[in-house]
């Protein structure tokens, strides 16, 4: 077997606050294949966007990489000097952010801002750069995408916007993008529209994905393979479809079963009782433990790992995977 | 489309916002430039009524002019033409909400709950002022919202910023519920809560509703949510009512093909590898400045004809409470 595209192995960002040390990412590992969709998943505070920041090496102070590598095209790029990852940000490894509104200069022009990012990483005349710019926008769906070059960015919608976000991530054919909630700001038919094109483009160009989300829904239209994150670490990972049929974890039955879309209209749903732990104070074993149905005195002990053939759960007592 | 049992009444309803002139467009006005000055239409002519004890789900994208209507249905924002009535009284006169029986829960309880006012205060301040409780048993009152809504009641002395956005969202709920309304507002009570937290507030919901034989506006862009809750769902395309049904026919066999588009573009849970989880409509939002002729979903619609660029179709009332406005609809299942 060929080294995976991408090799995360017991990443830990903290965040040095006033308060104390908030441990938003604590030992997370996984590898990711070329071409592979991986969805991340969880709820606020799960570490799941930071895990992505810590990839692109975007994490600002307080917050910092205390420990773990990450093996990106089979280099280190935990400790890489500054300007080597700039070389690699944005030409091998892309980031396309929740909000296209704060990614994009308000100032430029679309055209402008798209040919700067292709001269950050080749020597290409303002004609060709432009070129380049016009045709990945055609790609990602932008209609008439010459003209709308000399357009600012409030002159489009959200979902134009944020096609223009995944086309400057599309510009250099990167081997990797992390995507961070990119469509939760969007109304449900152009969130559609963009998934659609997400994948397509994904099949197409073999870029893997990176797919954070908090919408299991979205994640499971999508990707392959899923991780879902709790506080600062992931609990359960495996193939999307065998995760969502019989999850390993409590706590992502808990998340399904919490879900409007799965349960009887107008009965109670099968909520998650309480909320997540501060990342100031995570519990020593299990940090799910005080809201789980199934937590008994073992589960003050770190939960093992419990794999069954791709799948992996870290849990002390995992629900019986159907067959 | 009223019956008697009707507790809620909107009767074509419509709210425009004009464009605020700025000095320099006054001045340019005034030389002759060309100003603009269209107005945004936000909600138009829409019709519909509550049934007593029934939760009516008003669903859209950003931008239909959901949320304006609910301000207008709670009596927060005066329409520009037409009118509600609960129980027959209308709910504005002069600009001024003129009940205290409708009660409104907002998206944010971060910015709808004041920041510098301890939350028993807040809960029991509207309360004291209609004489719904003394000043003397304010501590009681507060103690007993405090619980239903699933807080401890020592946290009455706590400043909003003190809680988690679902706590908030329990306070807010209770600020609401202690005025004892016959029509609760819910504009996207549980949008920017997690999964988690936001089953719980559901819940709370469901049970409240119950036990105080609430009606409700639900208003919200989540159709999962509103299939959960609402006894009959309204769709809205950009200002306008197009389909209105029982929530389980709507969510089945909708009619109007904005609403079977809308649905479709939902991605579900793919629990098997083949499945297709949803399907895009075409085309962007036009925007409310300038709709399109005819019908407003005619340049994104499969089944548009030329009829549907020329004229508008009508909200026309069938059974059952429900409403379809639409040339043609998708055959009834």
């Amino acid at each position: 077997m060929t080294a995976p595209l991408l090799s995360v192995r017991d990443l830990r960002t903290h965040f040095m606050t006033r308060a104390g040390v908030a441990k938003a990412v604590d030992g997370v590992s996984f590898d990711l294949a070329a071409g592979e969709i991986l969805g991340l998943v969880g709820e606020s505070g799960s570490g799941k966007s930071v895990t992505g920041f810590s990839l692109l090496g975007l994490v600002d102070p307080p917050g910092r990489i205390v420990g773990g590598s990450i093996r990106f095209q089979g280099r280190e790029l935990v400790g890489m000097p500054p300007a080597a990852l700039r070389a690699l940000r944005g030409r091998h490894l892309a980031m396309v952010f929740q909000d296209p509104q704060a990614t994009l200069n308000p100032v430029l022009t679309i055209g402008a801002q798209m040919a700067l990012a292709v001269q950050a990483h080749e020597r290409a005349s303002d004609r060709a750069a432009l070129d380049r710019a016009a045709a990945v926008l055609a790609r990602v769906g932008i209609p008439e995408a010459a003209r709308r070059l000399s357009a600012y960015p409030h002159e489009f919608s959200g979902g134009m916007r944020q096609r223009v976000a995944i086309a400057t991530a599309l510009l250099h054919g990167p081997a990797l993008i992390v995507a961070d909630e990119p469509t939760t700001a969007l109304d449900v038919s152009i969130q559609a529209q963009i998934l659609a094109k997400m994948k397509a483009l994904a099949a197409e160009s073999g870029t893997a994905l990176i797919w954070i989300s908090h919408d299991l829904a979205t994640v499971s239209s999508l990707a392959d393979r899923v991780l879902v994150m709790y506080a600062g670490r992931i609990v359960e990972s495996g193939p999307v479809g065998a995760v969502l049929r019989a999850p390993l974890h409590p706590y992502t039955r808990g998340l399904l079963d919490s879900l409007p879309a799965m349960a009887t209209p107008g009965e109670k749903l099968r909520q998650i009782p309480g909320a997540a732990p501060s990342l100031l104070a995570l519990p020593a074993g299990c940090a799910f433990a005080p809201r789980c149905p199934r937590a008994d005195a073992a589960c003050a002990a770190p939960p093992p790992e419990v794999a069954q053939g791709s799948r992996r759960a870290a849990c002390h007592h995992p629900l019986e995977a159907a067959a | 489309m009223t019956g008697p049992d009707d507790i809620l009444v909107a009767e074509a309803l419509t709210r425009r916002f004009d464009p605020r002139l700025t000095i320099g467009d006054r001045i340019a006005g005034a030389l002759g430039a060309p100003v603009e000055r269209r107005p945004l239409r936000a909600v138009t002519d829409v019709s519909f009524a509550i049934r007593r004890g029934e939760t009516l789900g008003l669903v859209g994208e950003s931008g239909c002019g959901k949320s304006t209507l609910g301000r207008m249905v709670a009596g927060i924002l005066p329409q520009t033409s037409g009118r509600v009535t609960l129980d027959g009284k209308p709910v504005m006169a002069r600009g001024r909400k003129t009940t205290t029986r409708i009660q409104t829960v907002f998206q944010d309880p971060f910015a709808s709950l004041n920041p510098r006012r301890r939350i028993g205060e807040t809960i029991a301040e509207g309360p004291i002022a209609h004489g719904i409780v003394t000043r003397a048993g304010a501590p009681a009152f507060i103690a007993e919202w405090l619980a239903r809504v699933g807080l401890d009641p020592a946290v009455a002395q706590r400043f909003p910023h003190q809680f988690s956005g679902g706590q908030r969202q329990r306070v807010a709920i209770a600020r609401a519920l202690a005025m004892r309304p016959d029509l609760l507002v819910c504009d996207e009570p549980v949008a920017s809560l997690d999964v988690s937290i936001q089953a719980q507030i559901l819940n709370l919901f469901l049970e409240l509703r119950q036990a105080l034989g609430l009606t409700c506006l639900f208003i919200s862009h989540d159709l999962s949510v509103v299939r959960h809750v609402a006894d009959r769902v309204a769709i809205m395309y950009l200002g306008r009512i197009v389909e209105v049904g029982p929530a389980a026919r709507i969510h089945a066999a909708p009619r109007h093909p904005y609403a079977r588009a809308l649905l479709d573009s939902v991605p579900k849970l793919r629990l098997d590898a083949t499945s297709v989880t949803f399907r895009p409509i075409a085309g962007e939002l036009p925007s409310p400045l300038a709709p399109p002729a005819g019908c407003a979903f005619h340049p994104r619609c499969p089944r548009a004809s030329d009829l549907c660029r020329r004229e508008r179709p009508d909200l026309v009332a069938g059974e059952d409470g429900a409403a379809l406005a639409c040339h043609h609809p998708e055959p009834a299942a």
